[in-house]
């Protein structure tokens, strides 16, 4: 019995965090948020050639075909260092989706380029998930029409696969006649986000997913584990930077972080967030071998991931007094990153209903695997 | 990651089953302590290595080897099965292992044996009316006449007093030297002349806790554990285990599923409450952290069998956020209740004999004891964090 990282895995994300030390600095991500898609670009290529894109790509296909438990250390990873590049969707979501769904010619024209990081495929299932202002694809014949916001690294991208309200996959070319790409600009400006509005473009359905919710059920929680992932990573480093920062900083004749109400917002950041590294560490590793927990534990680290995180980016930001609302000191990326991982592929009171109905509260009656007996907790 | 534990563990874990399924009978509800019913199932336990496995048949254990996945297996099928646990308590959990480890050869033989059976029961003397989380402040005195200490003082919250027949027992007996050099721990017999017990009626409407009054009670030179000056560090090897054991997840786990079931059929105006979105969510929030404190021991079981896994923090955070997430636990049951949840003690309507209530004060007073969960706060914060401690008040 061993509950962890392995090796691989641990030199892995300390690879990632390394290189975007070295060629991620705040000053880049500053820029970047700026407008300079040339920094951005940069960061990514080097992040490919560590092996981003191929982590969940089959070995037939040219990739690593490698467990859940790699992709959400690279994506903590990813999200310690507000990586401006594509991940979530183009590289987790997406061939999930292929590999699972797809033809076998979809399969041979596109797992391989994604592997090699030649191309990105956004992904749409905001609608899928709880749609915003009635916001829908609707299908006829061989092509579709309607809107999709929110589509998880679809800017730039070079194709995209949509979900239906009923949980169906749609492959679709960027270059496709009548789509309309819309920038939508959110507060975090290290992913950006887009808008997809669709009359008649020529699609394909991902075979696997026409009448089975399972392919966008698994879809959708592997998403959710990297968002969670990312925000975990991302709350990690805003409690180190908050516990330097009050070891630095002195007021009355001190530094304020031997004052306890200063030390006692660390300790309670420190709780809440260790037990979020097992959790996503167990949620990653049911995905891929226990198939009765798999979509609970998804949809619980999602849920509960965020609540900690948000907490966590207040908490931080509060230690770093006035300075933590700076543009100067930076520490709003990571608030905005956690910020958009708690919204996207459901919040979490909508995860939570989910998580609900997995578990059949409905039409389940009581007299479960309870044990209600309770000992004298003194003697127990 | 691999949580299987393996299949050399499969035919251990179907022996259990099958002595956890031929006991199924077994009741010990209404015997008392140090029953010959309870001494007998505790030996019982013992013979089959299902308690005091690692202890050697020497001090009256069951002479096995330490394997924390074979304890790991005991404890989840018994967990499953009504049937009588394994005694705990303090004598147990935190005396046993300090004698083993520093203990005489005649303290181990004296005293390991009977407290594995069940045939003495200890109680913790460590807490003052004013040496409460500043623990080594303590200033019961113990001074050494002749072969004998004779001690003089007050110790309070000492739960199982009343039926405990020794005491282990933080002592100031250097008062000279600087506050954590000057305490030792002794072992006193409770029937020892100079003893009074006064129960503590708590919030809960038990008395489980007592003030224990000291007035020149003589006890042998040779019962002290460590060397003189010794006690603190004597007893902080064994205080980090007592914060572990406030908050099991598994049963925690049993509770949430227990929480589930009342959810499932307590009902307001014909409909469930597990039904009503609000409550559902409160539900789902809860078992989400359920999930998470779960995963943290398994990080911790897996660091006790694995080298060179870090898992301090995780080890720091566990009575804090247990405590806490079990008095939430039991309070959201009351309040899937609502009026129905303050009913208590024996009145018409009551709801599982009470023990949401019940359970919801104790956890408050959990909160409060083995170490504020301030103090907790505190020991996150400088331990595993890195931070400063307070600036000393001159004279402190």
């Amino acid at each position: 019995m061993y509950f962890g990282l392995s090796e691989e895995q641990q030199s892995l994300e300390d690879n990632i965090k390394k290189y975007l030390e070295d060629n991620a600095s705040l000053d880049s991500i500053k820029e970047v948020a700026g407008g300079d898609s040339a920094k951005s670009a940069d960061i990514h290529k080097g992040l490919l050639e560590l092996g981003i894109s191929g982590l969940m790509v089959p070995e037939e296909y040219g990739g690593l075909e490698l467990d859940m438990l790699f992709a959400s250390v690279v994506s903590g990873a990813l999200g310690s260092g507000t990586a401006p590049v594509p991940y979530a969707g183009a590289y987790v979501m997406a061939p999930i989706a292929l590999t699972l769904a797809g033809s076998d010619s979809q399969k041979e024209n596109w797992l391989p380029k994604i592997a090699g990081g030649e191309i990105v495929i956004g992904i749409g299932l905001s609608e899928y998930v709880g749609a915003r202002e009635d916001a829908a694809i609707t299908a006829s014949g061989k092509t579709i029409s309607g809107r999709c916001l929110f589509v998880i690294d679809g800017k730039d991208a070079d194709a995209y696969i949509l979900a239906n309200k009923a949980g169906e996959l749609y492959l679709v070319d960027a270059k496709t006649k009548g789509i309309s790409v819309t920038e939508l600009v959110t507060v975090d400006k290290t992913r950006p986000s887009i808008e997809l509005n669709l009359d008649n473009v020529e699609v394909q359905l991902l075979p696997g997913s026409k009448n089975n919710q399972e392919v966008i059920n698994k879809v959708l929680d592997a998403g959710r584990l990297m968002l969670a992932a990312d925000s975990i990573g991302a709350s990690q480093v805003m409690l180190n930077k908050s516990v330097a920062y009050s070891l630095e900083r002195k007021q009355f004749g001190r530094v304020i972080g031997s004052f306890q109400a200063v030390k006692h917002m660390c300790a309670e950041m420190a709780a809440e967030l260790e037990p979020c590294h097992s959790m996503i560490w167990h949620a990653s590793h049911c995905y891929d071998h226990d198939p009765s927990q798999a979509r609970l534990m998804a949809c619980h680290t999602k849920a509960h991931v965020s609540e900690v995180s948000k907490q966590i980016s207040k908490t931080a930001t509060e230690v770093h007094g006035g300075m933590g609302f700076t543009d100067e000191l930076g520490l709003h990326y990571w608030f905005k990153r956690i910020g958009l991982n708690r919204q996207l592929l459901g919040s979490p009171e909508l995860v939570r209903e989910e998580a609900a109905r997995i578990q059949n509260f409905d039409q389940s009656p009581a007299g479960g695997q309870s044990n209600k007996e309770v000992g004298n907790p003194l003697l127990v | 990651m691999e949580l299987e534990y393996g299949p050399e563990y499969d035919d251990f874990r179907a022996e259990v089953k099958s002595f956890v399924k031929e006991n199924e009978g077994v009741n010990l509800i209404g015997k008392s302590l140090r029953s010959s019913d309870r001494v007998d199932w505790q030996q019982k336990l013992i013979d089959h290595g299902y308690f005091a496995r690692s202890i050697p048949k020497e001090y009256g254990g069951f002479g096995g080897d330490m394997d924390i996945l074979k304890t790991r297996i005991i404890a989840e099928e018994f967990a499953k099965s009504p049937i009588p646990k394994p005694l705990g308590g303090q004598g147990i959990q935190m005396l046993v292992p300090t004698l083993l480890e520093l203990g005489t050869e005649d303290q181990k033989q004296a005293y390991v044996k009977p407290t594995l059976r069940g045939e003495i029961i200890w109680c913790q003397g460590y807490s003052e009316p004013n040496s409460g989380s500043d623990l080594a402040s303590l200033q019961t005195k113990g001074e050494l006449d002749g072969d004998e200490w004779v001690i003089n003082g007050q110790k309070i919250w000492t739960s199982t007093a009343k039926f405990a027949q020794m005491c282990f027992c933080l002592v100031r007996t250097e008062p000279d030297a600087p506050k954590h050099q000057g305490i030792s721990y002794l072992l006193i017999p409770m029937d020892t002349p100079g003893i009074e017990i006064r129960p503590i009626m708590q919030m809960t409407g038990d008395a489980d806790f007592n003030e224990v009054f000291f007035t020149d009670v003589r006890i042998p030179a040779t019962n002290i554990v460590g060397e003189r000056g010794e006690g603190w560090k004597v007893a902080n090897a064994t205080l980090t285990h007592e914060r572990g054991s406030l908050a099991d997840p598994d049963v925690m786990m049993n509770r949430l599923y227990a929480l589930i079931d009342l959810m499932k059929s307590e009902t307001i105006d014909g409909e469930r409450v597990i039904d009503k979105p609000a409550f559902r969510d409160r539900l789902l929030r809860v078992q989400g952290k359920v999930l998470a404190q779960q995963a943290n021991a398994l990080r911790l079981l897996s660091s006790s069998i694995n080298k060179g896994q870090d898992t301090t923090m995780a080890r720091f955070i566990t009575k804090l956020i247990g405590t806490e997430l079990r008095h939430e636990l039991e309070g959201l049951a009351i309040d899937a209740m609502g009026e129905m949840g303050t009913l208590y003690e024996d009145s018409p309507h009551l709801r599982d004999s009470g023990s949401w209530q019940m359970s919801y004060m104790y956890f408050l007073g959990l909160i409060i004891g083995g170490g504020t969960n301030q103090i907790q706060k505190n020991i996150i914060s400088e331990r595993a964090l890195g931070m400063p401690k307070e600036p000393k008040i001159p004279g402190a």
